[in-house]
């Protein structure tokens, strides 16, 4: 059932590995590797969503073993592998080679905090042709596919009964945009699950878990 | 004693794999390097949780900015200039006496760069995305915070573009303080839910 990139709720993980004052890296490799991601060329129609899967699709024991940035790293490999601009004998015929030195470039970071501080939404104008969104206080229950794409509804959250909390207006639909179907925007809803309905007997008292889903995710509850 | 994946074998083979990979989308025209360096740099020195510690001494400090918040957090941040990549629906999330918000995101990482900056490596650990909605009280052991017995713990699993931001319980003894002063109390982990804002040098 589903990816193991869809980690909520699973079992038998440790303690959180928090630090004191963490770094933002843990060492350079990591900073080119945000960086590549953030400013190399994307492929005609690339999306986040299209960038989410292509993380979400490697192969489950490399994704649990990799750390975030080996993650992103993949992912850019992937993307770039698939638009058929590079292969993988092209990246180790360059292992060893002295890689490209950038000065420093004051003006160059002042455009950069522009341009990643332009806002860029994912709400779309216009209702025609949506069904009637639910209204907050509707009880709805999710859906029980377990799709072979991308999807934003995680597993521990399928077939439950929640409590819609908030509407955020109409939104591009992950589950359509990642997997190239083109934006199909739609109601976007928060949903609010108490602990035990998710997790049963167990979940902790007094807690619930508030998850962003759309509408072709649910149906009325009674 | 932290996990950031395998060995040290395995990093170099990684570290290698990066540098070759840079230089073949270099020689490729897919990527100025130059560019790569400008916008880490932005991350690392312009984008962080300093810029969210103000949006929250603001909503301490002046209720009419609270309420700007509540009705449409994404335009009273902007107030400040903080939107962009990763912020561009912000909702704020209110901790109280008897309620506690965390945010996490299960299915990748999402997290509000533009007010929080480039997330820490434990909010993209599997152990923080895999136990946080199910034991989000045990979760907050593990950041040595302890809640009153009986408080609502409300988890926030960002599945859409929407990014939250809590709004941590103002610290007491701070009546009258400059918003300045305040944010100096707002940490990160605060905004995340995973802590709680600093208590007043000298507070009990």
């Amino acid at each position: 059932m589903t990816r193991v990139h869809d980690l909520g709720g699973v079992q038998g993980f440790g303690r959180v590995p928090w630090e004191p004052d963490e770094p933002n890296f843990h060492g350079d490799w990591e900073r080119r590797v945000l960086g590549m991601n953030l400013v190399a060329k994307a492929p005609e129609g690339w999306n986040i969503d299209k960038g989410r899967h292509a993380r979400e699709r490697l192969h489950p024991v490399t994704y649990l073993a990799s750390s975030y940035f080996e993650r992103w790293l993949e992912g850019l490999v992937l993307r770039s592998v698939e638009a058929g601009w590079i292969d993988e004998a092209e990246i180790a015929a360059r292992i060893g080679a002295p890689s490209p030195e950038a000065p420093p470039d004051p003006a160059r970071v002042d455009a950069m905090v522009e341009r990643f501080s332009t806002r860029v939404p994912y709400d779309r104008p216009g209702t025609e042709g949506l069904p009637t969104p639910f209204a907050v206080g509707d009880r709805v229950r999710t859906g029980t596919a377990d799709p072979t794409g991308h999807t934003r509804l995680p597993a521990y959250a399928r077939g439950r009964t929640g409590e819609v909390v908030m509407r955020h207006g109409v939104h591009v639909f992950p589950d359509v945009s990642g997997n190239g179907g083109g934006e199909a925007p739609t109601h976007l809803y928060a949903v609010r699950f108490d602990a035990a309905e998710l997790f049963g007997d167990e979940a902790e008292p007094g807690a619930s878990v508030t998850l962003d889903l759309w509408h072709p995710h649910l149906e009325p509850a009674s | 004693m932290h996990d950031h994946g395998p060995g040290h074998s395995h990093l170099s083979e990684t570290e290698a794999r990066v540098r070759a990979l840079e230089t073949l989308l270099a020689e490729k025209g897919l990527l100025d390097p130059a560019a790569v360096d400008a916008v880490v740099e932005a991350y690392e020195t312009r984008i962080g949780p300093r810029n969210g510690a103000q949006v929250v001494a603001k909503a301490w400090a002046d209720p009419d900015y609270l309420a700007r918040l509540r009705e449409d957090a994404t335009s009273a941040i902007l107030e400040f200039g903080f939107t962009g990549r990763q912020g561009e629906h912000m909702v704020a999330v209110e901790n109280a006496p008897g309620r506690h918000n965390l945010v996490v995101c299960t299915l990748c990482s999402c997290y509000p760069w533009p007010v929080l900056g480039l997330p820490p490596a434990w909010y993209k650990s599997n152990e923080y995305r895999a136990r946080a909605v199910r034991e989000p009280r045990k979760v907050l052991d593990d950041f040595g915070v302890t809640l009153a017995e009986g408080t609502e713990i409300r988890v926030w699993d960002s599945t859409a573009e929407i990014r939250y931001l809590v709004i941590p319980e103002r610290p007491a003894g701070t009546e009258g303080w400059s918003e300045e002063a305040l944010a100096d109390l707002v940490t990160r982990d605060s905004m995340i839910g995973a802590g709680l804002a600093k208590a007043p040098e000298g507070a009990a």
